[in-house]
C-alpha cells in the first residue's frame, strides 16, 4: 500500500498534478480529486506542495481537505462499500440493512476490515430513491437490496 | 430493417442490472443472427419497471419490465423484436397510465433519445430554443423567461427571469453561469435523470442563459455521488464543442459560450448556492452572508447566475414554444410543470412531470399506487431532508409553492418520500437533527450547535427523560435554528422536526419508565 511511499516520490507526483491543473479557475478541488485518484487518499506530504504552488497557507489547504467527506486521510481498503443512509432508503428498511452489513463485515461505518478488503462508508443519497435501499461498491451502483442481494454484494467485496 | 432495442443507461436502471440485461440481449442477437441493435437511452422515469427494455415496432415502442438477464432468452422466444406478448410486456410505453397522464416539457426527450446523439437531440426539437435566442436581444430572452413565470426549481422558487435581469444589468468584464447540480436531497433524482438522459438540454439552457446575461463561461457543479451523470455531461460537452454548439461562436453566431463540469466532494451544504460558489473557488464550502447577492458578486466576486439543473433545462422549451405556452400550465404563482420524484416506500416510484396543482394524495395514492410494502401510508416527506413530514390528513394539499408554505411545508426540489406505518417519527426527527449536525458547514451557531443539542434532546425524549420539558426545549431550539441560521440547512431542519412533533405527537409520548430494581 502507499503508506510507505518515499516523500520525494509523493512530492514529484503531486507537483505534476498541480502543474497540470493550476490554470483552472478554482483549481484546488480538481487537484485534490486527482491526488486521491493517484494515491487512493490525500497524503499529508502533498499539502505543502499544493500550498506552495497555489500560494495558499498550509492551514487553508488542510481546512479544505478536512471539510469535505470525500477526501480520505488514510488509504481505504481494496474495496469501498458506500451504503445509503438517507430517508428514502430508511423508508425501505435501510437501517436494518446497515446493521446486517455491519454484522457481515464485523466493522462499523468509517472502518476497514482487518484483512484490508473492505471499507464501509455511509453516503447520504445516491439519487436512487425509487429503487431503495441502495449502495455503491467501487463506483458501481446497486438498488433494491434485499438480504440476499446485500449478502452477495458483501461477499463480492470481500474477495 | 434493423430493429432498435432500448436499454436505459440511467443509474437507477444500472442499479437494477441494466448492463447485464443489455449484454444478454446483445448475446441473443448474435446467437440468433438477428437484425437488431441496442441503444442505451435515458430512463422513461417508470423506475419500478427498471430495467425497462423497449423495442421499436410499427406500433410504436413496446415496453418490457422489469427485465432480469435470465428473462432475456424467453423474451426473444416470445417475439421481442415484433413486440410479442409476454408476462413482462406492458404494451406501448406511452400508453402506460403513469406515463400517458404526464405533461412532459422539461423531460420531453428523456428516455426517448440516445443521450449522446446530437442528431437525436435535433430530431426532437433540440437547439430550437437556442437558435431563437440567438436571433433575439439579450433583454428579450430575459423577458421571455420572466414572462414564462419560471421559478427556481432548486427549492427556493425565486423567479429565474429576475435573477437573470440582475446579472444582465450588472457591469463586469467576465460573468458566469453556474449550474447547481449538487442534488443532495434524499428522494430527489430529477437532475441526475436529465443529465444522464438528455444532457444537451442542460447545455442548451446554459448557453441561452449565457447569451441572455452576457456570460461566456459556465460551470456545472455535480455532486461526486453521481459518477454516471458526470461522465455523460463531460462527454456531451465534448460533443457540443465539437459541433460548435459551444465555443467561440455558438451555432455560428457572434456569441461565445463554453462550459465545464466540476465535481463536488461529498458536502451536502454545497447545494446552498453561496457555499457552492466557495467550493467552486476551491475553498471550504462555507455559506456566505447575503448581500452581496451572487448575481452581483458570485464566482470569484463576479456577476454570476446560479440556477438549478431543472430551471436551466426548462429554458430551451420556453424559448422554443414561447413564454405563454409554458405559463399556461400550473396554478396560482406556480407556473409551468414540475418534475415530481416519487420515492421511498411506494409501489410505482419514478419521475412524474406534471403541471402544478395535483394534490399530495393524488400523487401518492393514485399515481404512486400507495406503499411498496402494502401497508398503510403514514407519513410523506416532501422536499428532501429539510422538508416537512405530511400526514394523510393533509393529503388534500395541492402541489404548489404557496399552498405548501401555508401548511408549514415546502416543495423544495419536488422529491416525495413515502413511509408506511412502521415509521417511528421521533426517530425521523432525530435523524433530521443528526443529518444537520453531520453536514453543517459550521459557520453559524444555531445550525452547528443547535443540531447537536437537537439530537441529544430527541434522545432524552426517546428515553422518557422529562419528555414534556424536552419537547418544549426541542421546539424552542427549532425556533432559534429557523430564525437564526444563515442558510436553509439550519433554517429548514426545523421543518421535518416540527412537522413530526405536530402531526405525529403519539410518537413523542413518554416511554414507560422502567423502574430500577431495588
Amino acid at each position: 500500500m502507499n503508506l510507505h511511499m518515499p516523500v520525494p516520490d509523493i512530492e514529484e507526483r503531486t507537483l505534476a498534478i498541480v502543474n497540470a491543473l493550476k490554470g483552472l479557475e478554482g483549481p484546488l478541488l480538481p487537484i485534490l480529486h486527482e491526488i486521491q485518484a493517484e494515491f487512493d487518499f490525500v497524503p499529508e506530504d502533498c499539502l505543502p506542495v499544493i500550498a506552495r504552488e497555489l500560494n495558499l497557507s498550509r492551514a487553508e489547504v488542510h481546512g479544505v481537505v478536512t471539510f469535505y467527506h470525500d477526501y480520505r486521510r488514510h488509504p481505504a481498503g481494496r474495496h469501498v462499500l458506500k451504503l445509503c443512509r438517507a430517508e428514502a432508503c430508511q423508508s425501505m428498511g435501510g437501517d436494518a440493512l446497515a446493521e446486517k452489513v455491519k454484522a457481515l463485515l464485523g466493522i462499523d461505518f468509517h472502518e476497514t476490515t482487518g484483512d484490508g478488503a473492505v471499507t464501509l462508508e455511509p453516503v447520504y443519497c445516491l439519487g436512487l430513491c425509487s429503487t431503495a435501499p441502495s449502495a455503491m461498491l467501487d463506483g458501481e451502483v446497486h438498488g433494491r437490496l434485499d438480504d440476499d442481494a446485500i449478502a452477495e454484494l458483501v461477499s463480492e467485496a470481500r474477495r | 430493417m434493423t430493429v432498435t432495442i432500448f436499454v436505459p443507461r440511467d443509474a437507477a436502471a444500472l442499479a437494477c442490472g441494466a448492463d447485464k440485461v443489455a449484454a444478454a440481449i446483445e448475446k441473443e442477437i448474435t446467437a440468433r443472427g438477428l437484425d437488431a441493435h441496442v441503444v442505451r437511452n435515458g430512463s422513461r422515469g417508470m423506475l419500478w419497471l427498471e430495467p425497462l427494455v423497449e423495442v421499436s415496432t410499427d406500433n410504436g415502442r413496446i415496453a418490457y419490465g422489469p427485465v432480469r438477464p435470465s428473462d432475456v432468452a424467453a423474451l426473444f422466444d416470445a417475439g421481442l423484436l415484433e413486440g410479442g406478448a409476454h408476462a413482462l410486456c406492458h404494451g406501448p410505453t406511452e400508453s402506460i397510465p403513469f406515463f400517458s397522464s404526464q405533461t412532459r416539457l422539461t423531460f420531453a426527450r428523456c428516455g426517448i433519445t440516445d443521450p449522446l446523439s446530437l442528431d437525436d437531440y435535433r430530431q426532437y426539437r433540440g437547439l430550437k430554443g437556442l437558435e431563437k435566442a440567438i436571433a433575439m436581444a439579450p433583454a428579450g430572452i430575459v423577458k421571455a423567461v420572466t414572462d414564462s413565470g419560471l421559478r427556481g426549481r432548486g427549492g427556493a422558487g425565486f423567479p429565474t427571469g429576475i435573477k437573470w435581469k440582475t446579472v444582465l444589468d450588472a457591469a463586469g468584464p467576465q460573468k458566469y453561469i453556474v449550474c447547481n447540480a449538487d442534488e443532495g436531497d434524499s428522494g430527489t433524482f430529477a437532475d441526475r435523470m436529465i443529465m444522464e438522459g438528455d444532457p444537451f438540454v442542460l447545455i442548451e439552457g446554459m448557453a441561452i442563459a449565457g447569451i441572455a446575461t452576457g456570460a461566456t463561461k459556465g460551470y456545472v457543479y455535480i455532486r461526486s455521488e453521481y459518477p454516471h451523470a458526470i461522465e455523460v455531461m463531460d462527454e456531451a460537452i465534448r460533443i457540443a464543442r465539437q459541433n460548435k454548439v459551444l465555443g467561440p461562436s455558438v451555432l455560428g453566431s457572434p456569441y461565445t459560450f463554453d462550459m465545464e463540469v466540476r465535481s463536488g466532494a461529498g458536502a451536502y451544504v454545497c447545494g446552498e448556492e453561496t457555499s457552492l460558489l466557495n467550493s467552486l473557488e476551491g475553498k471550504r464550502g462555507i455559506v456566505r452572508a447575503k448581500p452581496p447577492l451572487p448575481a452581483l458578486q458570485g464566482f470569484l466576486g463576479r456577476p454570476t447566475v446560479v440556477n438549478n439543473v431543472m430551471s436551466l433545462a426548462s429554458v430551451p422549451i420556453i424559448l422554443d414554444q414561447g413564454a405563454e405556452y409554458y405559463r399556461d400550465f400550473g396554478m396560482g404563482r406556480s407556473r409551468g410543470t414540475i418534475p415530481i420524484q416519487i420515492a421511498g416506500n411506494v409501489k410505482h416510484g419514478g419521475l412524474y412531470e406534471v403541471a402544478f396543482g395535483l394534490t399530495l394524495g393524488e400523487i401518492v395514492e393514485k399515481i404512486g399506487g400507495g406503499t411498496a410494502s402494502g401497508r398503510p401510508v403514514r407519513a410523506v416527506q416532501v422536499g428532501g431532508p429539510l422538508g416537512a413530514y405530511f400526514p394523510v390528513s393533509l393529503f388534500d394539499t395541492p402541489f404548489d409553492y404557496e399552498a405548501f408554505a401555508a401548511r408549514d411545508g415546502l416543495i423544495g426540489h419536488a422529491g416525495i418520500t413515502v413511509f408506511d406505518d412502521s415509521v417511528d417519527m421521533l426517530k425521523q426527527a432525530r435523524f433530521a437533527m443528526e443529518f444537520c449536525a453531520i453536514e453543517s458547514c459550521g459557520k453559524c451557531t444555531p445550525c452547528r450547535i443547535g443540531s447537536t443539542r437537537g439530537v441529544e434532546t430527541a434522545d432524552k425524549i426517546a428515553r422518557g427523560i422529562e419528555p414534556e420539558k424536552n419537547k418544549v426545549l426541542l421546539a424552542d431550539l427549532c425556533n432559534t435554528m429557523k430564525f437564526g441560521s444563515l442558510c436553509a440547512l439550519g433554517g429548514f431542519t426545523p421543518y421535518p422536526v416540527m412537522s413530526a412533533m405536530t402531526h405525529f405527537p403519539e410518537d413523542f409520548a413518554p416511554a414507560p419508565v422502567v423502574e430500577a430494581a431495588e
